[in-house]
């Protein structure tokens, strides 16, 4: 079951991977970035229980914490100009207007 | 007991992982960035909660339980923190949300 888990999470943070790369905006960019350090923290627990050695549990409470930090920190800078989202697709910006936040 | 242990954990394993494949595979398909971190934030959680607590109910040790325990908090807590600040952060830089026609001609109504 361990094994079975472990390349089940293998396959999301490949998607994950995807959509980091694929992402229209940045956003999605850091909401993949994001979801791919979850998906570590699992993987490194997981692998630490097939390999019979749970002091990987360290490690991943470290990678928890630092992925929590590093996307704060990326996203407190989302008040400069380069987080600004522009749209690129001309056809959805007469329904996008109407939209008051 | 020790099988029926075994059995719980293996299909807490299962469910969650499945359930983590679920958001990974939603995450890209769907076609609009808030319905895109509505999957990747739930099946966050709840994958790594059940996968957690499958690893939970295998390990002896009381420290590797409490280990455990610390990610399991950790990440009921950061997880929606981070989801809360992303979604804000994308709404007031002016990524607007897809809606439908319907519910457009009510906003612009009011």
């Amino acid at each position: 079951m361990i094994i079975a888990a472990t390349l089940a999470i293998f396959a999301a943070m490949a998607l994950a991977l995807l959509r980091a790369v694929l992402g229209p905006s940045l956003y999605d960019r850091i909401l993949a970035v994001n979801m791919f350090g979850t998906k570590t923290v699992l993987l490194i627990a997981l692998l630490g229980f097939l390999m019979g050695r749970p002091e990987f549990l360290d490690i991943a409470i470290v990678y928890a914490l630092i992925n929590f930090i590093s996307v704060i920190g990326v996203l407190r800078y989302s008040g400069s100009n380069a987080f600004q989202h522009e749209d690129k697709t001309q056809d959805s910006d007469s329904r996008g207007d109407k939209w008051i936040p | 007991m020790d099988t029926l242990i075994n059995y719980v954990s293996g299909f807490c394993l299962c469910v969650g992982a499945l359930i983590c494949v679920s958001g990974a595979v939603g995450v890209n398909r769907f076609n609009d960035f808030y319905t895109r971190m509505h999957a990747a934030s739930v099946t966050d959680t709840l994958g790594a909660v059940l996968i957690l607590i499958g690893l939970m109910l295998i390990s002896e040790q009381l420290i590797v339980i409490a280990k455990l325990m610390i990610i399991l908090l950790l990440g009921l807590i950061v997880g929606p923190t981070t989801s809360h600040v992303l979604a804000k952060s994308a709404l007031k830089n002016g990524l607007k949300p897809i809606l439908s026609d319907k519910r457009s001609d009510d906003i612009s109504k009011n």
